[in-house]
């Protein structure tokens, strides 16, 4: 047997000590294995092997055999200069050859090394340098794109949509192709002015008097001058055409190289074989190429600086990520980097800083910033057992917490793959777009064709001079990036703007769908209420003290297991009462409660329980029914055998409900209710957020029913649910928004994510979706009004009556300038804010309230 | 009607029927994916347009197609699969994957996001 190594492995699904010994069997039985400890606890294998006899891959194996997983990391690294089978073999060797390195992956196609690790024992920085050892540069970004997560996730997530990675590499291309761009531009420009002024002598003091011979000469060299224009700064427009033409397609390439490319050749015969043309008319017009080259790749500069800042919701999420975690490992904190972080990692944190990924709060407790990720401005106090989202920041304690979703199982990472995701799908708007699109270009080529005919055959004199100049002006202002360029870009800004809000819409077609909305079903529990009771009321009988009620009532209840009492209980601690253990507790079914607490005899139950104990109840018989009424549930108090008052609970609206419904009202949605609730609780709720309507006592199974009767009425139905029991009515409805719950964020069924609990979210969904396509009808409506006006006017429509003709550069300003508006509109929709201001206390709901 | 008249008026209808002939009515065959352990896999070159521009796939097997953007043309910056609701930014030089799996059969366009470059997805 060899040199024997210590090895420590991360085990997943290790629930019971049973576990542990099974895996310590199955590890002991390999041949090179000297010792095998396992630890339920901390969820790691501890072994003393040989790796020769028995290496890391065996263990692994085996441990898998036994039915658990190892839980590794997985890094991605990007690489450049592969090309050959025999870099695989040398790069894959020299990462293996580290400790701790479970498997390597070298993929040709991608450029890529892909590495299962533990990352106890080595560093994604290591296997960098063993990479580059053998020879082979790694890029930055694919380090940067490094995903922790354990083994068994890999199948599922062999190569996601990168997010970060691709958005940096998009940026940097951007950042690449403005600069490419601008010296285009400036090399256009700088070139374009002189041509275009010794295109037009007769206007020049000093050229007016040179003769014939010498213009001709100064034409001939500005023909020679215009060509860097072509070859370097228009150089893409004639490429791109020639690949389009190449794929049977034609693009704005295609319409601005034959318009420049025409213009040129014209002006070079002109020059060159003046006979040619009728007398006097054999003019060039090298300006059109300098100018219109320059305009139109000026446009591109600018469309692409605006481009740039319409992702900018996208960078801004994906800049709240954390870099690094403070973990503990065999007990000690340590820093590591946030793609290290594995699922049941104990991570702390404190004051001030990032919480890096999502997880459940082991101990301690603080209050934290929530806000960048569910819109909702007021810091959420966290205790044992909540759940945290990464990205978010702590506020004012130190606390632990078990890492239950790392790397691209984040909350984060999910946010930023849906609005991708719909960032990158279509409206049916633009179905109308697709289908022109398909078509545009080769018909403004049939255009121009046209107009060149007719001008020749019907036009003035010299008729050759004006034929190809009306057919250079179809071609250059016919701009079909406005058209393609109007729904997408303003999709891209406005459902970006809507995650910013906290409010995530799947697809385009949500976005359309929840413009065009007539009404909004809105789920009561959970949703328009908080979806837990808690204690409303408190009435006391003759001088019963209320503090002696609501403490002894509570004490009786903390040991009951039942909803209400914990409301109860809860209500009571809030209201700062020190709660003693009772004694003698014994529930009576169907009626209440019994116990002795301080040495009181106290009953707590419903007005059967009373008329079976016999107590006079007076008015609190009254009272009682007047609460339920309401819509909550009154409990009757005794002590020593005589009625002390009346304790009520109630699911309790959610603070801003009301102010949402009203809002929506206003926008002209009529606002339904539907609950599986009875009609008294459900109307007594909807009167206090101020719903009319309202479909009560309705079976789960038959919510998506109810939704499909009011889309019978012909109304375009939202219903506004939880993602798990209301999915069938999600679904059923012209959109579905579930209320999120943090971190799960992906919900199925639901076209529009909420990720708060506030209806304050419906509200700001329906206003962005409005706000959006508001913006993208006004871009299709500008790019369509554009089009169908410039071309007409260009191929000389209004010459016969007014005498008007369109010059070739005015017409590139405008192509130039067309599409950077559509861009420049779709920003506007950066600085959209919803109208509704968040509600400020409870208090002011409540007088709101008090006023129907 | 002057004999130029008549040879321009000919040459622009020519011209035209070549246009509506190239652009529209003419088209190119497909290429199958190659199917490696399962997953149907193809690479996609994107230059002036998608090569192949015609994809065929078998159904209910997962489709990765690899995205290679070798231009610097914004107007290919991003390849959309809408009726599959994937889309991807495709930065120049990289190959960005797009992975699906198509449970209907019939034929699906792709196309970048102003809809210029187009493509078909057919599904057996």
């Amino acid at each position: 047997m060899g040199e024997s190594r210590e090895l420590e492995l991360p085990i997943i699904g290790i629930h019971c000590d049973e576990c542990a010994t099974r895996i310590e069997r199955a590890l002991g039985e390999l041949p090179g294995v000297a010792k095998a400890r396992v630890n339920a606890v901390s969820e790691r294998a501890f072994v003393t092997h040989d790796p020769e006899t028995a290496p890391v891959a065996t263990l692994v194996e085996s441990i898998r055999a036994a039915g658990f997983d190892v839980g590794l990391a997985r890094v991605h690294l990007s690489v450049e200069g592969l090309h050959c089978a025999s870099c695989v073999t040398k790069i894959e060797g020299a990462v293996r050859a580290l400790p701790g390195v479970q498997s390597t992956e070298v993929s040709l196609a991608n450029e890529e090394v892909v590495v299962d690790y533990r990352p106890a024992q080595v560093a994604p920085g290591e296997l960098r340098i063993a990479v580059e050892s053998a020879g082979y540069r790694v890029r930055e970004s694919g380090a940067g794109a490094a995903a922790a997560m354990p083994h068994e996730h890999h199948a599922a997530t062999a190569k996601p949509v990168e997010g970060e990675e691709t958005e940096d590499a998009a940026a940097r291309e951007r950042d690449r192709e403005y600069r490419r761009l601008r010296s285009k531009f400036l090399v256009a420009s700088v070139i374009a002015v002189p041509v275009t002024v010794l295109s037009y002598p007769g206007y020049v003091p000093g050229l007016k008097s040179l003769s014939d011979e010498t213009i001709r000469i100064i034409w001939a060299l500005t023909a020679v001058a215009v060509l860097p224009v072509l070859l370097y700064s228009g150089s893409h427009f004639f490429t791109g055409a020639w690949f389009a033409f190449r794929h049977r397609s034609a693009d704005m390439n295609t319409l601005i190289a034959l318009g420049v490319g025409a213009a040129w050749i014209y002006s070079v015969v002109a020059v060159a074989v003046p006979q040619l043309f009728p007398e006097g008319t054999a003019e060039p017009f090298f300006d059109v190429v300098g100018v219109v080259v320059a305009l139109v790749v000026l446009g591109q500069v600018l469309e692409l600086r605006a481009k740039g800042r319409s992702s900018e919701a996208i960078k801004k999420l994906m800049g709240l990520q954390a870099k690094t975690a403070r973990v503990i490992r065999d007990g000690t904190e340590v820093d590591v980097p946030v793609e290290e972080v594995l699922v049941d990692d104990l991570v702390v944190v404190r004051p001030g800083e990032k919480i890096p990924v999502d997880g459940v709060v082991a101990g301690g407790h603080s209050s934290v910033d929530e806000s960048m990720i569910t819109g909702e401005p007021i810091p959420v106090e966290k205790v044992e057992g909540d759940q945290v989202i990464g990205a978010t920041i702590n506020k004012t304690g130190s606390f632990r917490f078990r890492a239950t979703k790392v790397g691209k199982d984040t909350a984060l990472a999910q946010i930023v793959r849906m609005v991708q995701e719909a960032q990158g799908s279509k409206a049916p708007i633009q179905r109308l777009v697709d289908v022109v699109a398909g078509y545009f270009v080769p018909a403004v080529m049939l255009i121009a064709i046209a107009a060149f005919v007719v001008w020749f055959v019907a036009g003035p004199d010299p008729s050759i001079t004006y034929a190809l100049v009306v057919a250079v002006t179809v071609l250059i202002i016919a701009c079909p990036c406005a058209l393609g360029l109007a729904t997408p870009m303003s999709l891209m800004v406005g459902v970006g703007k809507a995650a910013e809000k906290g409010i995530l819409i799947r697809n385009g077609e949500a976005l359309q769908q929840a413009q065009g909305l007539d009404a909004v079903v809105l789920d009561k529990t959970g949703t328009i209420t908080l979806g837990k009771p808690s204690l409303t009321d408190v009435v006391t009988w003759g001088d019963f003290p209320e503090a002696d009620l609501v403490r002894l009532a509570a004490s009786v209840e903390r040991s009951s297991e039942h909803p209400l009492a914990q409301a109860i209980v809860e209500g009571a601690r809030d209201r700062g009462h020190e709660l003693v253990d009772p004694d003698e507790f014994e529930a009576v079914p169907g009626h209440g409660v019994t116990a002795r607490v301080e040495g009181r005899s106290v009953q707590l139950g419903n007005l059967a329980y009373m008329r079976q104990l016999g107590v006079a109840l007076g008015n609190l018989e009254e009272r009682a029914s007047t609460l339920a009424d309401q819509g909550k549930t009154p409990m009757f108090a005794v002590v020593d055998g005589r009625a002390a008052g009346v304790i009520a609970v109630a699911d309790t609206v959610k603070e801003d409900s009301r102010v949402a419904i009203k809002r929506l009202q206003e926008m002209g949605l009529e606002v339904i209710m539907i609950t599986g609730d009875n009609r008294r609780t459900a109307e007594a709720i909807a009167r206090e957020v101020g719903i009319s309507r309202v479909l009560a006592e309705v079976l789960p199974k038959d919510k998506a029913h109810q939704i499909h009767l009011l889309q019978a009425e012909g109304k375009k139905v939202a219903m506004v649910g939880d993602g798990i029991n209301d999915a069938p009515a999600l679904a059923q409805a012209d959109v579905g928004m579930a209320i999120g719950t943090g971190t799960d964020v992906a919900i199925e069924a639901s076209d529009i994510t909420l990720i708060t609990g506030s209806l304050r979210g419906v509200v700001t969904a329906v206003e962005v979706s409005r706000a959006t396509m508001r913006n993208i009808k006004q871009n299709l409506f500008g790019a369509f009004i554009y089009n169908t006006a410039g071309i007409p006017v260009a191929a000389g429509i209004l010459y016969p009556v007014f005498g008007a003709l369109l010059s070739p550069l005015i017409a590139g300003a405008a192509m130039a300038f067309s599409s950077v508006t559509v861009v420049t509109n779709a920003n506007r929709l950066r600085l959209f804010e919803p109208r509704m201001v968040a509600t400020p206390a409870v208090t002011d709901v409540r007088v709101e309230g008090a006023a129907v | 009607m002057s004999l130029t008249d008549v040879v321009v008026i000919a040459g622009g209808l020519g011209l035209g029927v070549l246009v509506v002939w190239y652009f529209w009515l003419s088209s190119s065959g497909g290429v199958k994916a190659a199917s490696v352990d399962g997953m149907q896999e193809l690479t996609v070159v994107v230059k002036g347009g998608y090569t192949p521009d015609t994809i065929v796939v078998k159904r209910g097997r997962p489709v990765r197609l690899n995205f290679n953007r070798q231009e610097s043309a914004s107007c290919s910056e991003m390849v959309l699969f809408p009726d599959f609701d994937r889309s991807a930014k495709l930065p120049e030089g990289t190959v960005v994957p797009i992975e699906f799996t198509p449970e209907k059969v019939g034929e699906f366009g792709f196309q970048c996001q102003m809809g210029m470059f187009r493509g078909r997805l057919i599904v057996e």
